[in-house]
């Protein structure tokens, strides 16, 4: 590899570090500021840890062994650090260990965030991988074959069908298909029945059906769209004609030629959506019942958990920030011009 | 014999939405709803079921599911779009009322994320130098973001009581927020990329060296040829946005309940799947209203920028 691909991926890595830096702390910043703009003191945010019968002088105490008086700084810092090296937590019922990563630590269920996270990843892992692969190869051939059939009955049909599709919320969409498949059809059963890959394939596949084709839906609507949008401009440029002057099968042409140059914009919001979707599928896991880690935050919010949702909404950035990395260096080493910049 | 007039663009663009029926029939259904959502009080009056009235009677509480009475989940003269289980609240007067709050909330969210994207696109792209560097960066930030595992948590944390508001009002003001809030990078995003080229044009030169000073090329030269991305960027931030809506009220971070909200409803009928006509109506406004933006601003933005279709 080149001297320039290495300094540029070098460049990218140090951006991308950056920039997980200010997320985590203006999402720390937001956690600290809001509640307390909301009329929250740390005393009020000291009770939800120590339970309903405190007395007033249990309360201080807590907010001070957590270090809820400390400045906004000194506690994204010890956060930070908890990160790093790990923390402990005392809070009078005795010294809790929270090992790095300590992504946060659960005052209300007194587990540290990460292992839990560790646990849900594989659920979203396995549902945004199958989604995915399902809906890009959906969308992009509908996409292609639309553009190069344009204004045909099926263009018409694909597109009507893409139009309602991006216009149909998920939930609505998964209720319905748990409705009619789970409980008309019986084909599959509702609700909360991960099975790892590494115990069973088959059901795990089996559990994961419905929710892939919903979300696959979804999206292949959208990069049919796009698809075909990015088809019906490369298929007018003078290197397509160059290429079929040259004699090329049109096979050729369409696959190597035209759908390569439509594909450059789908591939950076792939890596978008898929980061986006490795981040949390919320709302589809919230619809099937799947304990991932979209999940794992509503459950967070529903018990009123901040340590959790923080935990959450850092990895999730961590996913995106990959992802727009993995498509910066991928068109590095596709396109020289990149580099150059 | 005729005569020969000049059109200007806007003329242009507006005879060809004219002729485009698919764009024409999603501005008809959208002029529809805004009166339906406005007039939401006079319709429900009319109809004699206020959205949180209980109708105990036509619930079927013998046979232990509490599902409506009757066929189709209660459907009568009296209740056209059935009855909720367990409490008979009237669908339709629910699903009516529900309008209002996703389309005050969609609008406003839109205004917000377009007005602070079209200042900070403008901006950056106008001046250059550290000030687009900085601006950039900002917008790399935000994008960074997990926005609705964001959204749902700030939405969360938020007591009911808080900024002077209470109620629904309180949570109406905070999605307006919320949602306009994080949206914003993608308008700057086009805002600028958009400045940036017209910029480097003749006529923005020939203003300079006829000694315009920067707002005059700001505001008189640059803004009016930004007006149709915006308008067009805006229409297709509508949908987005009451999916955005719905989706949070659907998590139960919305406005509360008992007011009436389409993801709510939707929410609500995630325990009672196996009545299908309880999560039918609100899902059907959720597709109706996002299908009928989403026509209107593929037709506009057909209109506006031939090139695209």
């Amino acid at each position: 590899m080149p001297d320039t691909v290495i300094t540029y991926i070098i460049r990218r890595l140090v951006a991308a570090i950056g920039l997980l830096v200010i997320v985590s702390a203006v999402t720390f910043s937001i956690f600290y500021l809001v509640p307390r703009w909301a009329g929250a003191t740390p005393e009020t945010l000291a009770t939800r840890y120590v339970g309903r019968a405190a007395t007033e002088d249990t309360v201080k105490l807590t907010a001070e062994r957590l270090g809820l008086y400390d400045p906004i700084a000194v506690q994204y810092w010890n956060w930070a650090k908890g990160v790093v090296v790990g923390a402990e937590y005392d809070y009078g019922a005795g010294v809790e260990r929270c090992p790095a990563p300590c992504l946060g630590y659960s005052f209300i269920t007194k587990q540290p965030v990460w292992p839990e996270l560790l646990d849900r990843i594989p659920v979203t892992l396995s549902l945004a991988a199958g989604a995915s692969v399902l809906w890009l190869a959906l969308g992009v051939a509908i996409g292609v074959l639309s553009a190069l059939r344009r204004g045909s009955i099926f263009d018409r049909a694909a597109m009507t069908v893409a139009l309602a599709g991006v216009s149909l919320p998920i939930f609505f969409t998964g209720l319905i298909s748990l409705a009619f498949f789970s409980y008309q059809l019986g084909w599959t059963v509702p609700g909360g029945t991960f099975v790892k890959i590494t115990d069973n394939p088959i059901k795990w596949a089996q559990a994961l059906t419905l929710p892939w084709i919903t979300l696959a839906f979804l999206f292949s609507a959208q990069y049919a769209r796009l698809t075909r949008a990015g088809m019906l401009e490369t298929m007018n440029e003078d290197f397509i004609r160059t290429a079929r002057a040259k004699g090329l099968p049109e096979r050729t042409v369409v696959v190597q030629h035209g759908l390569r140059g439509a594909l450059t914009p789908i591939v950076t919001i792939f890596g978008l959506d898929v980061g986006l979707l490795l981040g949390g599928a919320v709302l589809t896991e919230k619809t099937f019942s799947l304990p991932g880690l979209g999940k794992y935050a509503v459950d967070g919010i529903v018990a009123n958990d901040l340590p959790k949702i923080l935990g959450v909404t850092l990895v999730a950035a961590v996913f995106i920030v990959l992802a727009n990395l993995i498509v910066d260096l991928l068109y590095a080493v596709v396109d020289p011009r990149v580099r150059a910049k | 014999m005729r005569k020969i007039e000049g059109r200007s663009l806007g003329q242009i663009a507006w005879m060809r939405l004219k002729r485009d029926k698919v764009a024409i029939v999603g501005f008809v259904v959208i002029v529809l709803l805004i009166l339906m959502a406005i007039l939401a009080p006079l319709i429900v009056k009319a109809i004699g079921h206020p959205p949180n009235e209980f109708n105990q009677d036509l619930i079927d509480t013998q046979g232990g599911t509490l599902a409506p009475l009757g066929r189709f989940g209660g459907m009568s003269w009296d209740h056209p779009f059935g009855v909720e289980p367990v409490n008979g609240r009237d669908l339709m007067s629910r699903v009516i009322y529900g309008s209002r709050i996703s389309l005050l909330i969609a609008f406003f969210a839109t205004l917000l994320s377009v007005t602070i994207g079209t200042v900070m696109g403008i901006v950056s792209g106008f001046f250059g130098g550290w000030v687009d560097a900085l601006i950039s960066r900002l917008m790399d930030v935000f994008l960074a973001f997990p926005l609705l595992v964001f959204a749902i948590a700030l939405a969360g944390v938020i007591p009911d009581d808080a900024f002077g508001l209470q109620g629904d009002s309180l949570r109406i003001v905070l999605l307006i927020f919320i949602i306009g809030f994080f949206n914003w990078p993608y308008i700057g995003r086009i805002v600028r990329g958009q400045t940036i080229s017209l910029r480097e044009r003749e006529f923005v030169d020939a203003a300079r060296s006829l000694g315009a000073r920067r707002p005059y090329i700001l505001f008189t030269e640059l803004l009016p040829n930004l007006v149709a991305p915006i308008l067009v960027y805006s229409t297709l931030l509508i949908p987005t946005n009451i999916l955005f809506e719905a989706a949070l009220s659907f998590l139960g971070v919305g406005v509360r309940a008992p007011t009436a909200t389409w993801g709510g409803m939707l929410s609500d009928a995630v325990t009672f799947y196996t009545m299908p006509h309880f999560m039918l109506w609100p899902g059907l406004a959720i597709f109706i209203t996002v299908l009928a933006f989403n026509l209107f601003g593929d037709g506009l933005r057909d209109a506006l920028d031939p090139r695209s279709r």
